[in-house]
């Protein structure tokens, strides 16, 4: 692979053929991507690297014509575009593969590769001949042995990728974005893509190229941009950097969160995992938790952090290990028994998962916990009522009243009625899965500081979270999961960003 | 803010009700008349029973296709056992009808929690079968007046304080529901289902297992219905009851029931049917072709369907409005 690194690119006086300057995007109060520049050179990868969150996919988004972005320009060859629609961008030349591939099961092949720009018959139908060897001569150019005859449900991942690359190519592309291509791709498809990226550079095709694994951005992409919080870090040639010099400038940043500082006053072991196994997601996961500790779980997404705490609660079912609170092996088998036992989950979805948007306050706070507040049967209002009310209390609930609907408030708001929800049922164990995604700082703050407390009062708390300083400001300890496998457990000086990075992103141990 | 658009949504509907009495009343005085509204009230008993297990169903984002088709199978299956055994008591015969109703809405739950089949295509399915059961069962044979006892078939037109049993079984019917969605935990769970699937399993609630009460709760409905539609019009068979499940179903989206789920209450299913009934039961009287009865009954349909998505793009704009303020 050395070679594809030092792959002559004379291209250094050519001026970029898409470039991004000054880009905003806002959404609702949130601020996406802050003065962001990208450039991408005509037969040069270029990797965009950056943390969660640092605003990978919004780029993506603009430069695909989903998202328009609120202040800055877009440069297409030196002139002045904009992308307003998704069409607008591929007419253009700039084309995606995305991460989860976009893709009719039902359609076949070259349907497929043709939807929305299908060669038309002189009667203005679609030309059924001229798209199937077309599509055909497509995928003879990637390499790719596929009928485009065949069903798109029929095929394997692999193959449907090499279907999305052949759409993303069916249009005269100028610039081909991949969007971690790989993720899905065995190691013999990866050179083939490897093999694949050298022909499109050799075409003279711009490419964009985001990827967490280094070893691919080191032996693939001739130049590198990183983004962190959605702003500009920097950019140059990828010859010019190492892999900890890269890393340092995805986390480095100045502490600008102030978390609450604990003394973590650690009671005996509650919960134990052991030898946790999925068929699909995750592998021998086994840990330990004690009553007043945060224990944080790092990783990229899809590393299987959710799932393991899925299973913990019900939702998925483990195939193998066992699980114990208080020495007490349980059985697992619904959330609700999860929930019996004091282990409690509060999604990370907040729409999806947490919050039942039409329902008022106090009767999603009630909704898990309807025994207590019920006899024979039947809710006493006044019951369900004095509960919520001391729990929306104890996190500070702005609400005109606890009969309004959860609709009605505001992201922050809506977290606490769900962390109101699960603290009611008195819980041991609560999991918090990315508990501060997608909320303004002021309710953040709020969040850590109520899980401080909740700790100091001896609960034990398990964090899934993607933000570094949130990890390194709250967690005693941090468990980093990789594809599904624990790869190691950090605590004290050993817990920095750069190491989480490192064993998160698999690169190798010094 | 949601409960006063609520409020306003069976407000209209009452009023339209009125408006609807009013109208009719002035060109025919004697349609206002006491008796005249518990008659009416009484003809829409079925309707009312019917919908509100229908809604029940609808608010767990699914359908109950089938419920016409149960009544016409219960209300046979009683009959033919009326025949067989004229001495049974009341009590049995009603007893039999809600637990066989129950035992047919049962079927459709399962189906629809353990394999996960879509409601729609379970209930068009069990319709079928269960129309196909009564031709089996009966031979397409009719049973008539003659042939039923007398307590069988007086017994919902008794007169309890001056209104047949038949009225006061849905008066009851619906204070039972309004109880059990108000305050219990499994009345809750059906919105929170229907509201939020995801967000129900991670609070506990076994989605499918929810759903399946509902359908039984809308089959033991239909299944007590059966008895007295049969009782009442003093006739069992095949057809009984043909295409009312779709009046079913037109009572609830009238009265406000989202068809997507997790939004209703008993207030307005109870007006929706009544608007029905009363559109049924006045246009004839004031010599109005019954095909007219059919497409003020679709008018109504569109308008209340209109009026419920407006009522929820409204709230989506105030959300984005409190958006803007906050950037």
């Amino acid at each position: 692979m050395s070679q594809l690194k030092t792959a002559h690119s004379s291209s250094e006086d050519f001026p970029p053929v898409l470039a991004l300057q000054n880009i905003c995007k806002n959404f609702t109060g949130v601020r996406a991507l802050n003065n962001v520049s990208l450039n991408l050179y005509p037969g040069q990868v270029t990797a965009l690297v950056g943390e969660n969150g640092a605003g990978k996919s919004t780029v993506v988004k603009i430069l695909t014509g989903i998202h328009q972005p609120s202040s800055g320009e877009i440069l297409l060859a030196g002139e002045q575009v904009q992308f307003a629609t998704a069409h607008h961008a591929a007419s253009a030349g700039v084309t995606a593969i995305h991460q989860e591939t976009v893709l009719f099961d039902d359609l076949n092949v070259a349907e497929n590769i043709y939807i929305g720009h299908a060669p038309r018959s002189r009667f203005g139908l679609i030309d059924t001949q001229a798209m199937r060897q077309q599509a055909k001569a497509l995928l003879d150019d990637i390499g790719a042995d596929i009928s485009p005859t065949a069903m798109l449900r029929d095929l394997g991942i692999a193959n449907k990728h090499m279907v999305a690359i052949a759409r993303a190519l069916s249009i005269d592309a100028r610039v081909v974005i991949m969007d971690e291509p790989t993720a899905a791709l065995s190691h013999k498809e990866i050179n083939e893509l490897y093999v694949l990226v050298e022909k499109l550079k050799s075409q003279g095709k711009a490419i964009l190229f985001i990827s967490h694994k280094f070893d691919e951005i080191f032996s693939i992409a001739d130049r590198f941009t990183v983004f962190r919080d959605g702003g500009f870090i920097g950019e140059g040639k990828i010859k010019g950097v190492n892999e900890s010099e890269l890393v340092k400038m995805m986390v480095g940043r100045p502490v600008d969160q102030i978390f609450p500082t604990r003394q973590p006053d650690l009671g005996n072991e509650i919960l134990q995992v052991s030898k946790y196994c999925h068929p699909t997601e995750f592998d021998d996961i086994s840990f330990t938790l004690r009553r007043g500790e945060i224990l944080g779980f790092y990783g990229l997404v899809g590393a299987g952090r959710s799932e393991v705490m899925q299973s913990l609660f019900g939702i998925k079912r483990p195939c193998s290990g066992t699980a114990s609170v208080d020495g007490k092996r349980l059985e697992i088998r619904s959330p609700a028994d999860a929930i019996a036992h004091g282990i409690v989950y509060v999604p990370e979805d907040r729409g999806k998962q947490g919050a039942i948007t039409t329902l008022p306050i106090f009767q999603n706070v009630s909704l898990p916990s309807l025994q207590q507040t019920s006899r024979r049967g039947f809710i006493r209002l006044a019951q369900e009522f004095a509960l919520t009310r001391k729990y929306t209390e104890r996190l500070d609930l702005r609400a005109a009243a606890l009969d309004q609907n959860v609709a009605e408030l505001s992201g922050g708001n809506q977290q606490k009625v769900v962390i109101a929800k699960w603290l009611a049922t008195q819980p041991k164990v609560i999991v918090l899965d990315e508990p501060t995604k997608g909320i303004d700082v002021g309710s953040k703050a709020a969040v850590h500081e109520f899980m401080a407390e909740l700790a100091s009062q001896g609960l034990a708390v398990i964090m899934v979270s993607s933000e570094i300083p949130e990890m390194l400001g709250m967690s005693d300890r941090v468990i980093v999961m990789r594809e599904g496998r624990m790869v190691t457990e950090l605590r004290g000086d050993s817990l920095t960003p750069e190491t989480l990075v490192r064993h998160a992103a698999g690169i190798g141990e010094e | 803010m949601l409960k006063t658009i609520l409020a306003a949504r069976e407000t209209l509907l009452l009023v339209a009700v009125l408006l609807l009495l009013l109208l009719v009343s002035s060109r025919f005085p004697a349609f206002i008349e006491i008796d005249n509204l518990v008659k009416v009230l009484t003809d829409t008993s079925p309707l009312i029973i019917l919908a509100l297990g229908q809604m029940l169903v609808i608010v767990t984002r699914c359908i109950d296709l089938s419920v016409a088709a149960n009544l016409a199978l219960t209300g046979m299956v009683v009959a033919m056992l009326n025949t067989a055994a004229p001495e049974l008591p009341i009590v049995f015969t009603l007893l039999i009808a809600v637990s066989l109703g129950a035992v047919l809405g049962a079927i459709n739950g399962l189906l629809v929690w353990r394999l996960a089949i879509p409601s729609i295509v379970v209930t068009l399915g069990t319709m079928t079968i269960f129309r196909g059961t009564i031709f089996l069962i009966s031979d397409g044979q009719w049973i008539n007046a003659h042939e039923m006892s007398e307590h069988f078939s007086q017994f919902p037109r008794g007169s309890v304080a001056g209104m047949p049993v038949l009225a006061w079984i849905a008066v009851l019917v619906t204070i039972t529901a309004w109880i059990f969605i108000a305050r219990t935990p499994t009345g809750r769970a059906f919105f929170a289902v229907g509201s939020n699937p995801h967000a129900s399993v991670y609070t506990g609630i076994d989605v499918g297992r929810t759903q399946c009460i509902a359908f039984i709760i809308s089959g033991a409905l239909a299944g007590l219905t059966g008895y007295l539609w049969v009782a009442r019009y003093a006739v069992a068979y095949v057809d009984i009851a043909s295409g009312f499940e779709l009046e079913v179903v037109a009572a609830c989206v009238i009265g406000g029931i989202a068809i997507a789920g997790g939004q209703g209450s008993v207030v307005g299913v109870l007006l929706g049917a009544i608007f029905l009934g009363v559109v049924k039961n006045a246009l004839p009287v004031v010599n109005i072709s019954p095909f007219w009865q059919l497409a003020i009954s679709g008018a109504a349909i569109l308008i209340a369907v209109a009026f419920n998505s407006r009522s929820s793009q409204s709230r989506g704009r105030l959300i984005l409005k409190e958006a803007e303020q906050s950037t």
